[in-house]
């Protein structure tokens, strides 16, 4: 087991260097480049820039030179300093960016992440224990249009019920009096408040495509010749329900649970928008869009290495979970 | 009824017109219809057919556990030797998910099946799997419970049981796997113990070894075995009595003797003939029955097997359902072709 996860890391380096230098040359692809696009800014504003200032501003932040200089300059830092470089846009070091960011991003991908699981396994469990029941036929109603909703469509709706019934939209995480006030129990429960709407809208598209999964996985287990078994042993409907199908049907479930390591990093990029979180999907947003090529460049290498390391943590985990693959660890 | 005349003592378990129904979209299906046999204590009861004729719907009745669709109407009457209170209950009057057929199944009723591959669930050791039955009728104590079934595989002939009982299913070789299955149904003693094709999936010494081994133990334990199997090599090897079932019904019951020397239903004559022999002419192709058995489906009150049958009476078998004739104290057949032996017996 051990070796096989340092053969799995070993093995991800290649990958990630070759993820850096696509994501490095992706970034460069779109005509045109910061200085540029800090230019067409300047220009909307009444301030129109010489050809001979937007040069010297390139020579001033590396945009000159060619674009693999450039890659091997930026990775010469990241993997000697642990520099990622300047975002142009904050005018900060792109990790004093993210880690802005990160707390409440974190926060909110958590606890939507939490939220998603817990009301989607049981509501799977119970769809397909009562398959064409009623109750059935209103949550499967219910997770379809959830699926088909688009979520910052939900998110204007609920803002406005919110905004009709009690006054306030409850945009972004916090009321203005306490963005910048230091943190106490009142800015927490304000917190908590905000984080209501985010929490359903993120997690309900999640949480559809979770219940159908969770309720194919069961309607599967649930006729396999194992519970049979159980039930001529005499166990209750409730002791098979829970060892056997709901046990062996969460083991898909918890294996893509890395996978989402990614999502947990940058949270809901457009509905984030939507509701103005502080959050750091909408500033990946910007930074692709304003062309601040080493802020958006270090958002995707971790992404990617999220992806990657996700990746290793869903395999390890089914590797726990499934005895058949731990055999072969084992064996191994 | 014929055959329990022969038999002085009472069944340990009488199954009396059991009929299964099951709803289809093209109409209602009559998987089991109106089937009786009886179940004596260490005697082994075959109940062959080939697929679809209802041979396992009528054995996991006893113990209910038909998926919800199946519409089940008879008795099943159980007259259990060791348990006062559970003698002459009808098992069919119980609810399914209730306690007390709960606390039969497994305890006095076990079953195995055909396919110890999966009847196992992948994500627990054998042993955890095999105690779970223990410790669901027997004791709560997990190290009696454990010492139970270590003694448990032992009998079945698995060696190393202490390193096995800690093994995945899927570490078992299917034979294994098979005697692991037996050992747990034999866990709590039972009176009765139901194989539904014990043998079909694995090969051919493995199976030789394994109805060897239900052997040993039905002469060790002194329980009942319902063998559901569509080989009548099985049959011969195994049972004391037969019932041959064909769509829904049985068409034929008789001492295994009797069935393989005296066989009088053309289906059981069909099936005798498509047994390969030793000795016999090589070059000659098997017997076959022609043709397939129909869905039981709005099916008009006739013999079921007429569509097939070489002996068919026109305007007779298709024009009502074959009647029940005693052959002998021991031997029943439905079929016209005998209808003038008995008379009298009509049903």
């Amino acid at each position: 087991m051990f070796q096989y996860i340092i053969r799995r890391i070993l093995l991800a380096i290649p990958v990630v260097v070759l993820i850096s230098f696509i994501v490095f040359y992706i970034i460069q692809l779109p005509p045109g480049d910061y200085v540029s696009s800090y230019a067409a800014k300047m220009s909307a504003s009444g301030d129109i820039m010489s050809q001979a200032e937007m040069d010297q501003m390139r020579a001033n932040l590396g945009l000159d030179r060619p674009i693999y200089e450039q890659y091997f300059m930026w990775m010469k830092k990241i993997i000697l300093h642990g520099d990622f470089g300047f975002s142009f846009n904050y005018n900060k070091p792109v990790m004093a960016v993210i880690q802005q960011y990160m707390g409440l991003t974190l926060v909110v991908s958590l606890v939507t992440m939490a939220f998603h699981y817990i009301v989607a396994i049981p509501i799977g469990i119970y769809t397909a224990v009562k398959q064409y029941s009623v109750g059935d036929y209103f949550f499967s109603g219910l997770s379809f249009i959830g699926m088909a909703t688009p979520n910052f469509l939900l998110a204007i709706i609920l803002m406005f019920l919110s905004y009709k019934w009690f006054g306030n939209p409850l945009l972004g995480l916090f009321s203005p009096e306490y963005v910048n006030a230091p943190w106490s129990m009142d800015k927490v429960k304000d917190l908590m408040q905000h984080m209501v709407i985010p929490v359903i809208v993120i997690g309900l598209s999640g949480t559809a495509d979770l219940v159908r999964i969770m309720r194919g996985q069961m309607l599967d287990e649930l006729n396999k010749p194992n519970v049979v078994t159980a039930r001529a042993k005499g166990l209750s409907e409730m002791q098979i329900l829970f060892k056997y199908p709901t046990r062996a049907a969460l083991n898909p479930i918890v294996s893509t649970f890395g996978w989402s390591l990614s999502s947990i990093f940058t949270g809901a990029t457009i509905t984030a928008i939507v509701l103005n979180l502080p959050i750091q999907g909408p500033v990946m947003h910007n930074a692709l869009l304003g062309q601040d090529m080493y802020l958006a460049g270090t958002f995707l290498l971790i992404m990617a290495l999220l992806t990657v390391l996700g990746t290793l943590i869903s395999d390890i985990l089914l590797a726990w979970l499934d005895p058949k693959i731990r055999t072969e660890f084992r064996g191994s | 009824m014929a055959t329990q005349a022969a038999h002085k003592e009472q069944p340990l378990l009488s199954v009396q017109d059991l009929k299964i129904k099951i709803q289809m979209e093209s109409g209602i299906m009559n998987a089991v219809d109106g089937v009786d046999f009886n179940i004596y204590k260490g005697k082994t009861l075959g109940l062959v057919g080939e697929s679809g004729c209802g041979k396992s719907l009528t054995s996991r009745s006893i113990i209910s556990i038909n998926p919800k669709e199946c519409e089940t109407s008879g008795t099943i009457t159980y007259n259990s030797e060791s348990e006062s209170a559970l003698n002459g209950l009808n098992l069919l009057s119980l609810k399914p998910t209730g306690k007390q057929i709960r606390s039969i199944r497994g305890r006095k009723i076990s079953m195995i099946f055909q396919e110890p591959m999966t009847a196992f669930s992948p994500m627990y050791t054998i042993g955890n799997q095999i105690m779970e039955a223990i410790r669901t009728h027997q004791t709560k104590d997990k190290k009696e419970a454990k010492r139970i079934a270590l003694e448990m595989l032992s009998k079945v002939g698995i060696s190393d049981q202490a390193k096995r009982f800690d093994q995945y299913p899927h570490e078992f070789s299917g034979g294994m796997r098979q005697r692991a299955m037996i050992s747990m149904a034999l866990s709590c003693n039972p009176e009765i113990l139901i194989a539904d094709e014990p043998t079909t999936a694995l090969d051919v010494t493995i199976q030789a070894q394994v109805l060897e081994l239900m052997k040993s133990l039905q002469a060790e334990f002194g329980m009942a075995i319902l063998l559901v199997t569509h080989d009548l090599g099985i049959i011969a090897e195994m049972c004391d009595e037969v019932a041959v079932m064909y769509l829904g019904k049985i068409v034929e019951q008789a001492p295994v003797k009797e069935i393989f020397n005296n066989p009088k239903h053309p289906y059981t004559k069909g099936l005798l003939r498509s047994m390969p022999r030793l000795g016999g002419n090589k070059s000659k192709r098997l017997d076959s029955i022609e043709g397939s058995v129909p869905m039981p489906i709005n099916m008009p009150p006739m013999c079921g097997f007429y569509d097939r049958c070489k002996d068919r009476i026109e305007g007779v078998c298709n024009a009502q359902s074959a009647p029940k004739i005693t052959i002998s104290d021991e031997h029943t057949v439905r079929c016209f072709l005998y209808a003038d032996q008995r008379e009298g017996e009509v049903q």
